[in-house]
């Protein structure tokens, strides 16, 4: 067995309130950290401390609590705007969540610059949240929603891409990182030819964020969202980043408070970026939680973690194509700390009741990607997601899990 | 005279036999097995209406009535769903309509098998009951 090098993983752990929970009778095994990462004290407190000291409506209040939450929720816009490489906080937009965020695009800039007969082009590895508000925007404007096709590992083909793209391509709407399978996607390529085509592209970060180093500039992308659950920061708050340009020509999603700078019966102005897109008293708690979950990620190094991942990564590779009949689906080199799988014989759903029981909490079915599923002939995987907390050990209570389990079923 | 089993009778009857359990594998083993016995339903009745789609697995009930009494048969694709399937027919099947649309089925949590009522989204047992006593009282 590897050893875990000077990457002290106890001490990581010990951040982690839930991790020393029992389940079932059992020590806990999170491995669903695709679904949501856990979260760490400093997050958990920074709530706490928001509540207990600072609660206050922003931007608004002449009073010292509003101020300090106003400075710690401008922090945080401040902390992702470094956290994705953003030229200005400007560019951020603070949402409910990454679904949240490409339904802002989708029906802002979709309203305002679809024509009839345009085309949007998507990817058969996508989450429903980046199928369903493209559906929608397009039926509305009479535009055609195009997909790039994979192969039975799930790569794309980037050869049906090329020949899609062309003078009726006005946007192109892109998974980062495979939710279901945790491939990594060519999206510097995508979104240079897309740009060849001046079509716009918006990145899928949802998976992305948490394992990739983001630099949005390098990567040139128009649009960058995400969740901030999946970072280790809270549920209920997520990110657009919006090139600055790009957010400024867009019209408001939502109307209400804050987007506002001066409201007559006759005639609206609306407030300037990004408050023009945050209609209504935000999430702040969640917001400022956030950074706690960045700074986390900070403290460490995304870099260190990712090693640390896909230390875990190649040994539960390895573990897992011991046990026979079990097949990787999207067994590729350039993946993040993602294992999705099918066994013979094996529904997803029995594995998981058996796994829970046994302290395991893992993944199963389609993982919101449906379209996926079909195209790869099966109902559901098994998906095991690895996070800077997991060790080696976890694999092993995993594999024997799995290993009674099959005993069990077959 | 009636010499049929009342649900009651039954329900009492699996407490009874899931108190003999230890552990939760034997429990498991039990409704594994419960599936692998189930009769598969004739492919003829897998149809649309007859299937209660979840998140992850699908169910499907058919449901008649024979002698005045309603009669169910079921599958799923997924084992332990499938020994639920089972366990649901052995206790209201060939029973009077009132009395299924009426049973509040209490054994359930008293086998320790709850959890499976939450998994809403994953073809509990919930969706499965609420089918069954919506086809009896259709059936009447």
């Amino acid at each position: 067995m590897k050893t875990e090098g000077t990457y002290d993983v106890q001490a990581i752990r010990a951040q982690f309130p839930i991790l020393s929970r029992k389940v079932k009778g059992k020590d806990l095994v999170y491995l669903d950290n695709a679904a949501t990462a856990q979260k760490p004290l400093a997050v958990i407190d920074a709530l706490v401390h928001y509540y207990s000291h600072y609660n206050a409506n922003i931007h608004r209040g002449l009073h010292t609590l509003a101020d300090e939450a106003t400075a710690a929720y401008e922090a945080s816009r401040t902390a992702v705007k470094d956290f994705v490489g953003a030229s200005s906080p400007d560019e951020i937009i603070f949402t409910k969540g990454t679904t949240d965020s490409i339904n802002l695009v989708a029906h802002s800039w979709g309203k305002s610059f679809l024509q009839e007969g345009d085309e949007i082009i998507i990817t058969s590895l996508e989450h429903h949240a980046n199928i369903v508000p493209w559906q929608m925007i397009a039926a509305e404007k009479k535009a055609i929603l195009r997909v790039i096709p994979i192969d039975d590992n799930g790569i794309l083909d980037m050869e049906a891409f090329k020949a899609m793209l062309g003078a009726k391509t006005k946007f192109v709407s892109v998974i980062h990182v495979s939710n279901a399978l945790g491939i990594i996607n060519p999206v510097e390529e995508i979104i240079e030819l897309a740009h060849q085509h001046n079509a716009l592209v918006l990145v899928d970060g949802a998976q992305s964020s948490v394992h990739l180093d983001i630099d949005v500039q390098t990567l040139g992308c128009d649009f960058y969202a995400f969740s901030g659950h999946k970072i280790y920061g809270p549920t209920g708050v997520g990110v657009l980043y919006g090139r600055k340009d790009l957010l400024e020509s867009m019209p408001p999603y939502q109307g209400g408070g804050e987007m506002i700078k001066e409201v007559r019966f006759e005639h609206t102005t609306y407030n300037e970026l990004p408050f023009k897109f945050e209609a209504g008293t935000p999430n702040i708690a969640d917001v400022i939680a956030l950074k706690a979950g960045i700074d986390f990620i900070n403290n460490i190094g995304k870099a260190v973690i990712r090693k640390h991942e896909e230390m875990l990564l190649e040994y539960a590779t390895a573990q897992l194509k011991d046990i026979a009949g079990l097949r990787i689906i999207g067994d590729v080199k350039n993946k993040v700390s993602v294992i999705s799988f099918v066994i013979d014989g094996v529904h997803p759903q029995d594995l998981a009741i058996l796994l829970d029981n046994q302290g395991v909490a893992v993944r199963t079915g389609h993982h919101c990607a449906q379209p996926l599923m079909h195209r790869l002939g099966i109902v559901g995987t098994t998906r095991a997601s690895f996070a800077a907390y997991n060790t080696l050990e976890e694999i092993d209570v995993l594999t024997q899990a799995l290993n009674k389990s099959l005993k069990m079923l077959l | 005279m009636n010499n049929q089993k009342t649900i009651k009778n039954i329900e009492q009857d699996l407490i009874d036999d899931f108190s003999l359990f230890e552990t939760w594998e034997e429990k498991y083993e039990y409704l594994i097995d419960l599936g692998k016995k189930l009769a598969p339903l004739d492919p003829a009745f897998k149809t649309e209406d007859r299937k209660i789609k979840g998140c992850q697995s699908s169910v499907w009930i058919h449901s008649y009535k024979k002698d005045g009494l309603v009669h169910f048969e079921g599958d799923s694709d997924a084992i332990i769903v499938r020994g639920l399937v089972g366990l649901m027919i052995m206790v209201l099947n060939g029973q009077p309509s009132k009395e299924i649309v009426g049973a509040p089925l209490d054994f359930i949590n008293t086998i320790g098998l709850s959890s499976h009522l939450a998994q809403t989204r994953s073809n509990g047992l919930r969706a499965m009951i609420k089918q069954m006593k919506m086809d009896a009282g259709v059936l009447g």
